[in-house]
């Protein structure tokens, strides 16, 4: 019977530095810590995420009311920063169904932090200096390059995701991949992106940090969409050895357009036979009386303490991983 | 027709791939924050040995394969079919040439090996690590020469050649690895 935790006690050390750490730099930035519920009776209709539900039952609702693991602690976060929070940061235990392998466990910890008055860009300059401040002993962390989403697949596959069609990204993967998988969808482009993302361009990447950003409309998740000739969802990705580490937006604020996407998700969702899940009107709520002009970004930390400590495996890095929960 | 999904997967596991027995030896899970998940797949084919790699859209499920690995005893052969004997059953199944492959060469009389069946039909042998073989042809032996340098060639009653130290004569029983052909020592009687 393994009951030991899995981590080591210097690794666990070093969460707990890294933890200090990052509690010190938002101090010090005036930054406030919030701590929000990780139950909620609304769920993220993302087709990629899956939530964990569970039943209430007792005062309250006799009958029992669905409940909702939260997948990242956006949705509270936003209705504390429109309800005029200012900036905020949160160390939250997250929870994703159906993930599990060397960098996914179904239950983790996330760093995620919001920062009114910031777009997409800015919040890049501060992911670089928070963990310069964070990283230091551990790892010599350098301001991380940058390459735009276009710029990392034309010059990894000569492929452009704003004007070649899944056609074109088939007759690439059919040639440069030892396998393309059955039942890849042949209308949208997105699998195929995914596809050449952790086929391809992922395992190409050095050691050095990189931020890939400006993402194609269709990956928009939640961010802001600037229009244009190509327009891009102000997102962005911070790669480091190879490991996806953050995963920031220049937040869209339109209540309307945030509504579309809820239900334009939960269409796709019962298009793929993956059930449908309530959208949370109270945030809806919050946007429509105001979210400030602002960027967010979530941290992997137990990625993070992979990094640092040079793991190769999530469930190292972690006390108790799904293996000894 | 049984069938796994990507989640049961896991090294060991047989699986049917483009009409041929594999065996799983690696599974990783890979998937973008916000993108599909894949499972990105090594694997065995278990009739000609190739290891190759497959990506499966997580969820898909693929075909089970029925494939045992047995212990059976080595019987003799017919020169078209190698006969292998389930030692509690008693029951006798032939392999071809193509399952016996290499394993030929070290086939002994007695021996028990691990034998691969497919839909209960072998696919492939495995000898055991180590087996004791007889000299049948070498150079005469050179007696006191113990210092294990150059070595000569010597044929075994299966047909093998291996380098054997000088001192090794014909009628001698050795010792060899088999999985590198190589001589380890003379055979205790």
């Amino acid at each position: 019977m393994h009951w030991q935790p899995c981590a080591g006690a210097d690794t666990l050390a070093l969460r707990a530095d890294l933890l200090a750490r990052i509690r010190a730099y938002f101090r010090q930035q005036a930054v406030l810590e919030v701590d929000t519920p990780q139950l909620s009776r609304a769920a993220s209709t993302d087709p990629a995420i899956e939530s964990f539900s569970s039943i209430y039952t007792g005062p309250g609702s006799a009958d029992g009311l669905s409940l909702y693991l939260q997948t990242s602690p956006e949705f509270f976060m936003k209705r504390l920063l429109a309800a005029g929070s200012g900036p905020v940061y949160q160390l939250a235990h997250v929870f994703r169904n159906g993930e599990l392998g060397g960098r996914h466990n179904p239950e983790f910890m996330m760093l995620e932090w919001y920062r009114p008055g910031m777009d997409h860009r800015e919040l890049m300059d501060e992911v670089d200096r928070l963990l310069a401040f964070v990283l230091e002993g551990y790892s010599d962390y350098r301001p991380a390059r940058r390459i735009s989403y276009r710029q990392w697949f034309h010059d990894g596959t000569g492929l452009d995701p704003w004007t070649d069609t899944v056609a074109d990204f088939r007759r690439f993967a059919e040639q440069q991949l030892e396998s393309v998988p059955r039942g890849m969808d042949e209308r949208a482009l997105d699998p195929w992106l995914d596809l050449l993302v952790t086929h391809c361009l992922e395992p190409a990447l050095d050691d050095q940090p990189v931020f890939v950003y400006d993402y194609p409309p269709s990956q928009a998740a939640l961010a802001q969409v600037r229009p244009g000739e190509a327009p891009v969802a102000e997102r962005f990705e911070l790669y480091m050895k190879g490991v996806e580490l953050a995963n920031g937006f220049h937040e869209l604020a339109d209540a309307g357009q945030q509504r579309q996407r809820f239900e334009a998700e939960n269409r796709a969702r019962e298009q793929a036979g993956q059930s449908t899940l309530p959208l949370d009107r109270k945030l809806l709520a919050a946007l429509q009386s105001g979210l400030p002009d602002c960027a967010g970004v979530a941290v992997g930390f137990d990625r993070l303490v992979m990094v640092a400590a040079g793991l190769a495996d999530i469930a190292t890095a972690m006390p108790f991983p799904f293996q000894r929960m | 027709m049984a069938t796994y999904s990507t989640n049961e997967f896991k090294s060991g596991l047989k699986i049917m791939l483009d009409g041929d027995p594999c065996s799983i030896i690696e599974n990783e899970f890979v998937k973008p924050g916000k993108g599909q998940a894949f499972n990105r797949v090594k694997i065995r084919n278990l009739k000609n040995g190739r290891v190759i790699e497959r990506t499966f859209k997580s969820g898909e499920s693929v075909e089970a394969a029925d494939v045992m690995e047995t212990d059976l005893q080595y019987l003799y052969t017919d020169g078209e079919f190698w006969y292998f004997m389930d030692p509690v059953s008693y029951e006798q199944v032939p392999a071809d040439a193509t399952a016996v492959a290499d394993a030929v060469k070290w086939l002994k009389e007695q021996d028990n090996c691990v034998v691969t069946l497919w839909n209960g039909a072998p696919i492939s042998v495995a000898t055991p690590n180590f087996v004791t073989l007889k000299v049948t042809e070498t150079d005469p032996g050179v007696r006191g020469d113990t210092s294990g340098g150059g070595g000569k060639p010597a044929t075994l009653e299966t047909g093998a050649v291996v380098r054997v130290p000088l001192f090794i004569d014909i009628g001698e029983t050795i010792k060899v690895d088999t999985r590198t052909g190589e001589y380890v020592g003379r055979a205790k009687d």
